[in-house]
């Protein structure tokens, strides 16, 4: 991908004119600092900066976005490995399938999707006509939501958008669908930009 | 424990030359594990792990772990930093005598080892550099002060230190094709020691500068008349590949035969046409050819092809016998073999065909990225 332009993240770190190792030192630095979930974007000059941050998160877990080149300057995206598969309490009870979600949009049917990833990762590849609103700004942001239709939620891997569908119902939504398995999973049309 | 937690640089030079004269080396290697994948230093007696540096940030223990506790350790990166890094951290967790190779990857694939292949008449004498990093053969005729060479790298400094060095000059460049794996430095070792760029004119036609054309049965002296190269147009690798018989002893077979494997006919994009050429070449004009020619590659794809000295030669009748790619039943056969599940193409492999026609003038750390990886030309290479 290339582009120029903002994908809100939780930290920035500049690491241009730096040489391997430094990149992955630095950033191993900063993502301590991290809460679980959260998004960092590194920006680096280092050409081997892309496969080297690929193969060290992909090592300790955590969840390699994208890259955006803007001229020398590469923007790598990654999100701090999260445990949030592991929620207390009872699961939202009503669930819909990624195939079933698939066959409600290209039915034509009126609906709200609702996509609770970080907005780094709606930027990397999302469906079409997905509203993004992260999970962490959802009760602030609920009332951009219509009551009367039904609302698909969709995380990465079905998790967040089951807190999301609790906080959803607490708010008084009454239609509304976790979908599962999410976006991991998704096999349908999908488009990026940055 | 040794009191020492000092660490040291090892050339490339001094590990080709550990590697070629049969001594143990053990490598860790710390890129990450698709590059390790794509090419690595290899040889007879090298043992190598990889460990990517990145996994080695929080401590060495893995890497203590994967280490001889007799040898010394030569530390591999991609450009050097982080080897100095992993290295540092080994020598304080005491071991001795660590060593990280200087420049890493970017420098063992631009250093190229000369050796001696024979004398040839008139006291003149032929020579092979083996570009190890990358699979690439080069050769310099010596004969009455002058000197040709032949499919000359990009790093054409060697050659002019060479030259000087035996108070030769540099009259004639040669290309037995356009490249497609690596930057040819004929042209440029040309305009540098005023001598002749030769490339075969069927290879040449989109290129942006002047060139001798190398026709089929041209006869182009070297030292005065002392050494004559004699050019035998052997397409199918490309359409215009050349072979060069010199001295009558030797023949120079570019990227069309090699030790272990033949060319292959797809790099520029046209397999069906050219394999039938290639066919030709291997099975009818090569064969024409006396049994007892030193056959000398452009290329080598693995480490076993270098034999004593890491030299990389072979007699052509023994090749006529024991090459895969020259002992096929017959013509449909053999274009099945150079047309279908061919190895992956060479990195670059078109911006390096447009930068040898002087189309694209990349910047030099672009051509090294360009060139990354090993050469990948014969049909049997990984």
């Amino acid at each position: 991908m290339s582009g120029t332009s903002s994908i809100p993240t939780d930290f920035i770190l500049d690491c241009k004119g730096l040489a391997c190792p430094m990149p992955i030192v630095r950033t191993k630095k900063a993502m301590d600092q991290l809460q679980a979930g959260q998004v960092i974007e590194v920006q680096a000059t280092d050409k081997g900066s892309l496969a080297d941050l690929q193969g060290w998160a992909g090592s300790m877990g955590h969840h390699y976005l994208g890259t955006v080149a803007d001229g020398e300057n590469l923007r790598h995206f990654i999100r701090k490995a999260s445990s949030d598969d592991a929620l207390g309490g009872e699961p939202f009870a009503r669930t819909a399938t990624n195939e079933e979600l698939q066959a409600k949009l290209a039915s034509g049917e009126t609906l709200t999707l609702l996509d609770v990833r970080e907005p780094a990762e709606h930027a990397f590849g999302r469906i079409p006509d997905a509203v993004s609103i992260p999970l962490g700004e959802l009760e602030k942001r609920a009332n951009e939501l219509p009551k009367d239709a039904p609302i698909y939620v969709i995380c990465r891997t079905g998790t967040r958008s089951d807190l999301a569908c609790r906080q959803l119902e607490g708010l008084g939504f009454v239609i509304i669908y976790n979908t599962i398995p999410g976006m991991s999973a998704w096999g349908g049309p999908l488009e990026r930009k940055a | 424990m040794t009191t020492s937690a000092s660490i040291s640089s090892m050339k490339a030079e001094e590990a080709a030359n550990l590697i070629i004269g049969g001594e143990r080396l053990f490598i860790l290697d710390v890129r990450n594990e698709a590059d390790y994948a794509d090419w690595k230093i290899e040889g007879k007696r090298v043992e190598a792990v990889n460990i990517p540096y990145f996994e080695l940030l929080d401590g060495v223990d893995e890497a203590l772990a994967a280490l001889p506790a007799d040898r010394e350790v030569l530390v591999v990166c991609a450009k050097e930093g982080s080897s100095v890094f992993v290295a540092r951290q080994l020598a304080e967790a005491g071991v001795s005598g660590v060593r990280y190779l200087e420049g890493g990857m970017k420098a063992w694939s631009e250093y190229v080892r000369p050796v001696k292949i024979g004398d040839l008449r008139g006291g003149g004498e032929l020579y092979q550099f083996v570009r190890m990093g990358k699979g690439c053969l080069s050769y310099m005729i010596f004969a009455s002060g002058e000197a040709a060479v032949i499919d000359a790298p990009r790093m054409t400094e060697t050659f002019l230190r060479v030259a000087e060095e035996r108070g030769a000059r540099i009259r004639h460049t040669l290309d037995t094709h356009l490249h497609a794996d690596h930057i040819s430095g004929g042209r440029q070792l040309a305009l540098q020691s005023g001598g002749t760029y030769w490339l075969p004119p069927k290879d040449a036609q989109e290129v942006m500068f002047d060139y001798a054309e190398l026709a089929d049965g041209a006869r182009i002296a070297v030292g005065g008349a002392t050494i004559e190269i004699h050019a035998l147009h052997s397409p199918g690798h490309t359409i215009g590949s050349t072979s060069f018989l010199v001295d009558g002893t030797y023949l120079l077979t570019g990227d069309i035969l090699f030790v272990a494997s033949i060319g292959r006919p797809d790099l520029a994009g046209l397999a069906e046409d050219w394999a039938g050429d290639l066919h030709e070449t291997l099975y009818e004009r090569y064969r024409a050819l006396p049994e007892e020619l030193i056959v000398l590659p452009a290329h080598f794809g693995s480490w076993q092809e270098l034999g004593e000295r890491g030299a990389v030669a072979a007699r052509l009748g023994d090749l006529f016998a024991g090459n895969p790619g020259l002992n096929m039943a017959d013509e449909t056969a053999f274009r099945r073999m150079v047309t279908e599940q061919l190895p992956r193409h060479p990195n670059a492999y078109e911006a390096i065909r447009q930068t040898n026609m002087g189309r694209l003038t990349p910047a030099i750390e672009e051509q090294r990225e360009m060139e990354s990886g090993p050469s990948r030309c014969a049909i049997h290479d990984n």
